[in-house]
């Protein structure tokens, strides 16, 4: 229990942190383009105006600091301020949009990910000296120095340009309003088979190698030894005994890892132009839309630290050593 | 020692043994490494009798683990049998393909490990680990799962309410014992242990002597005991083999041993662990270390520091000899009759 | 973007200073001629150093003549096409080589530099010190970098390379920083180290000649991770079109080519070879750096074919033997 609380109290200092960054770095750039952001407004009315500088927490009457608490107070209510780029729309709003979208692709992908590197390591470590043991490092290896945006493309070309056979734009077809019909869904899933494919290709490698020599290590171990001498089968040996403690180390990385899923995200986005938070950023980058890049570097952090604590939390389940560690 | 059902299922009702239970035959373990092949157990060979407590003693690296897990069939890669025999009640391990090894683990020989921090499962319940033992030999009844667990942890004094303990939970001396209690769970004919002692204090090492001794007297099983500890098994077992650079370099009985070593290694380790309620003696210890296994001396392995070294020695390797009921592998026994080549 | 590989999943204990570091250079020769692995990355990485070198070698056009001939597919007086202002796709990827290449070892030296003095010196000051230091860099390992280097990228707009580096490097250290900090921990009270405290060395002085020499491996292995992240992230951003777009490099003409929807309008020679180079690049700091830990710990070595039969054949010998009977 105290584990989690220690936890908790680092996520808000993180996502202190995080606000602060929002704050303080285009105030301390070469070029202050925080002023420059009010003189690129167009066709906002008096109140949108008002409710941008409010988000940037832009105040021309009050002392800097007092701008960075009033900053602080906004965005804990909730208060994100009006996009810059989309004629004023809410900026919460548009993030609620865009947030099923990169959950749904990026996460599922990146649990699958996990769960068949994982299983895929274990398997190759188990069989030491087999082929497949030989085979794997070396591909896998491979697999995660490729550029994620590179593979997407690569895709793109054999199944959309030369086979025709998968979409490669959108979530979607254009022109279809989104619903719970089967329709839908199974458009849904069909828009999401490439990008969901680029990103278990390049991010599997790192799970697959992780796992199998961490399994190698604990295949060493004396209680594997002990399971072997209890007459135990051995396939309650590898998952029982070996996996159950090597999987261990992968949940850490997992955390760790998070970062490398979010570029990949963003960038996979990009490339097959699917509307969640990445696509996202970088549009508003592009409109210098500084309320909606503010917005959605929140919530990715948030989205970020609460993966963490689930991933802390399955530890806490795994590992009984955790839980009375505090 | 009353035992209600199944007496069969843990061993209890089977006929008494009438040779040895373990027969081990020119046993040897070698390590395949890359710069070359290192043997660390050189053609041992010894009989453990039924209900007998056998110590093995020696310095670090002189192979006595290596030979317990290699009796064991758990040897781990480099590590494998190079050749020699151990037959188990008349069948030879060796042979054996791992599923017909699978029927006669923990059955009729269980392992105890040197640190139970190391050898129990760190992330499930002692309880779970005994289940698990019992559930890969036929005991599939809940019921008879905890009854049988809860049964073992009295035995060895520690409250069934620790089936639900983690290992790091319990304390050190608690772990060994709860080891003790796994390896009981089906009476084996032979326990065998890997320095169970090492990694407590003295007062809990006697106390887990004690214990383990009167288990013994109870269930009437064999003990083969690993240490580097002489004072501790000399009043517990019955015999007591010294091994050297992975060879047997004396084996007798205990008291034969303490009272009259013969084998000038024996003598050695004999006096680096004075009496204290005896006489004050000069500290002695034995000069130089143990030789290079991969590259073995041609004759007498201890012929380098040994005081009593003759010229023989250092070219030729020395066979056993039969001595007062001890065995013996060193020359100054040459006018006895010869054991073996 | 490689998911970070560890190979225990901690830190890895410092090896003893022994015979092996006076004898590393020899060791590290034959070790990258046996390993397979090694051998790959080692020749990999030295074609691509050359091409850096000596583009002249390699590619006789000027990557950056605008020229009539747009969107011109492979031929023979453009081996891989012109892009949509009419350059040598060809020289472009050449004459990209050396950009990626000293992002990729400046911004490796760099991160690992910042990660090694605030990791040993959080390790060996200890107290205060090593909680806030602990504290920044947990914080910076959380918040998603990609997303904050688009934005600081955003404030930013027209930067160089140079600012890519620094960028860069300077949101990249924690994870390495991490690492060192824990070897250096496990190394603070050993023995050596008393003894040079008991000398009465300077702080800086024990810093620097007892304790780097020994983490030298990983610090190796971090350098070739954030050259590997470098090349990734750097890539990564200018594909989406940060930094100044009219530098050459890999990144910058995959920007192109995909700004001008190369993909879709047959044109894939351009979109596959400069991401393709990448790869490669990537690949060859990947496979060192495993083969690297594969050498530092044997038992992850690939049990070779020919390894497997020569045990095999023998243990079958031993089998048929006989057992019971004398093995020798």
């Amino acid at each position: 229990m105290r584990f989690i609380i220690r936890r908790a109290g680092f996520f808000v200092l993180t996502l202190w942190a995080c606000l602060s960054l929002n704050f303080f770095l285009p105030r301390i750039m070469p070029g202050n383009p925080i002023n420059n952001i009010i003189s690129k407004l167009h066709n906002v009315t008096q109140a949108q105006e008002l409710a941008i500088e409010r988000s940037l927490g832009i105040d021309n009457k009050a002392g800097i600091w007092r701008q960075y608490l009033t900053y602080l107070g906004n965005t804990a209510q909730g208060k994100l301020g009006l996009s810059v780029g989309n004629g004023g729309e809410p900026v919460s709003q548009l993030i609620r949009q865009a947030l099923p979208w990169t959950l749904g692709l990026i996460g599922i992908t990146t649990i699958l990910a996990f769960i068949i590197g994982t299983a895929i390591g274990a398997i190759a470590a188990w069989r030491r000296g087999s082929r497949l043991d030989s085979a794997l490092p070396p591909l896998f290896v491979f697999t995660t120095a490729i550029p994620f945006f590179w593979v997407g493309m690569m895709l793109i070309l054999i199944f959309s340009s030369i086979l025709g056979l998968l979409p490669s734009y959108g979530a979607y077809s254009l022109g279809t309003t989104p619903s719970f019909s089967l329709g839908f869904i199974g458009q849904v899933l069909e828009y999401a088979i490439l990008p969901a494919l680029t990103l278990l290709i390049t991010s599997i490698g790192g799970w697959v190698l992780t796992m199998r020599n961490t399994m190698v290590t604990t295949l060493t171990e004396d209680y594997v030894r002990m399971a072997r001498a209890k007459g135990l089968p051995s396939s309650k040996v590898m998952v029982g005994y070996a996996a159950r403690n090597a999987i261990l180390p992968n949940l850490t990385g997992f955390a760790l890892s998070l970062g490398f899923v979010v570029s990949g995200a963003i960038l996979v986005e990009y490339v097959f132009n699917y509307p969640g938070l990445g696509n996202m950023l970088l549009s508003a980058v592009n409109n210098v839309d500084y309320p909606l890049m503010q917005g959605l570097f929140l919530i990715i952090t948030i989205c970020v630290l609460v993966a963490i604590l689930l991933s802390d939390i399955a530890t806490a389940i795994l590992d009984p050593r955790t839980r009375t560690a505090g | 020692m009353a035992h209600a059902l199944a007496d069969d299922q843990y061993g209890l009702a089977s006929p008494p043994q009438l040779g040895p239970v373990l027969e081990i035959r020119d046993l040897s373990v070698e390590y395949v490494l890359e710069g070359g092949i290192v043997c660390a157990v050189d053609k041992v060979s010894f009989d453990v009798a039924p209900g007998e407590f056998l110590a093995i003693v020696g310095e670090s690296g002189c192979g006595k683990s290596t030979l317990l897990f290699g009796i064991a069939q758990l040897l781990n890669p480099p590590a494998e049998i190079s050749g020699g025999s151990v037959a188990f009640k008349g069948r030879n391990l060796v042979q054996l393909t791992e599923h017909d090894l699978a029927a006669v683990r923990w059955k009729d020989m269980s392992v105890v490990m040197q640190s139970a921090m190391n050898a129990l499962n760190p992330v499930t319940s002692v309880g779970a680990q005994f289940k698990d033992a019992m559930r890969a030999h036929g005991v599939t009844s809940k019921d008879e799962i905890h009854r049988r667990s809860v049964e073992v942890l009295k035995m060895v004094g520690i409250d069934p309410v620790h089936l639900k303990s983690y290992p790091h939970q319990l304390s050190g001396g608690m772990r060994q014992r709860s080891m003790i209690a796994m390896a009981m769970l089906f009476t084996p004919e032979l326990i065998i242990m890997d320095e169970p002692t090492s990694a407590l204090d003295v007062v809990a090492q006697r106390s887990l002597m004690a214990q383990i001794k009167d288990l013994q007297r109870e269930f009437d099983f064999a003990v083969i005991f690993v240490t580097h500890d002489m004072s501790l098994v000399r009043h517990f077992s019955d015999r007591l083999m010294v091994m050297y650079a992975g060879q047997v370099s004396e084996v007798g009985p205990t008291r034969q041993l303490f009272d009259q070593p013969h084998h000038p290694y024996t003598v050695g380790l004999m006096d680096a662990f004075p009496s204290i309620r005896g006489p004050r003696v000069q500290l002695t210890g034995i000069p130089g270390s143990p030789p290079d296994l991969a590259r073995p001396p041609a004759g007498c392995r201890f012929a380098p520091r040994c005081p009593k070294v003759m010229s023989r020695c250092e070219t030729d390797p020395p066979p056993d000899y039969h001595v007062d009921g001890t065995s013996v592998r060193c020359f100054l026994y040459d006018e006895a009759e010869v054991l073996s080549d | 973007m490689a998911i970070p590989v560890t190979t225990t999943g901690l830190p890895q204990p410092a090896e003893g200073i022994s015979g092996t570091q006076r004898r590393g250079a020899s060791r590290i020769t034959k070790a990258i001629r046996t390993n397979r692995k090694a051998t790959i990355g080692v020749v990999l990485m030295g074609i691509f150093i050359l091409v850096a070198l000596f583009p002249g070698l390699f590619a006789h056009q000027n990557p950056n003549t605008i020229t009539n001939h747009v969107f011109a597919r492979p031929s023979a007086a453009h081996w891989l096409g012109t892009d949509n202002l009419g350059r040598d796709v060809y020289a472009q990827v050449i004459d990209g080589t050396r950009n990626v290449l000293i992002l990729a070892l400046a911004v490796g030296l760099l991160t690992t530099t910042v990660a090694m003095l605030i990791g040993v010196a959080a390790a060996y000051l200890g107290g205060v010190w090593d909680s806030v230091l602990n504290f920044v860099t947990d914080v910076l390992l959380v918040i998603p970098i990609f997303p904050l280097l688009i934005i600081i990228a955003a404030y930013l707009p027209n930067a160089g390379n140079n600012v890519l580096i620094l960028v860069l490097a300077f949101t990249g250290w924690s994870y390495t920083a991490r690492q060192l900090r824990s070897q250096a921990q496990s190394l603070r009270n050993r023995d050596f180290l008393l003894a040079a405290r008991v000398r009465g060395e300077r702080p800086r002085y024990i810093i620097v000649v007892e304790i780097l020499p020994v983490m030298t491996s990983l610090l190796l292995a971090s350098f070739l991770n954030n050259a590997l992240y470098a090349v990734l992230a750097g890539s990564g951003l200018q594909f989406i079109g940060i930094g100044n777009s009219n530098n050459v490099s890999w990144g910058t003409t995959l920007y192109w080519a995909q700004q001008n929807n190369a993909l879709g309008s047959g044109l894939y020679v351009w979109a596959i070879v400069p991401g393709a180079c990448i790869a490669l690049l990537g690949a060859a700091f990947a496979f060192i750096n495993y083969a690297f830990d594969e050498i530092g710990n044997p038992a992850l070595r690939p049990l070779t074919a020919a390894k497997a039969r020569k045990a095999a054949q023998a243990s079958t010998k031993r089998r048929l033997a006989g057992y019971g009977a004398r093995a020798r």
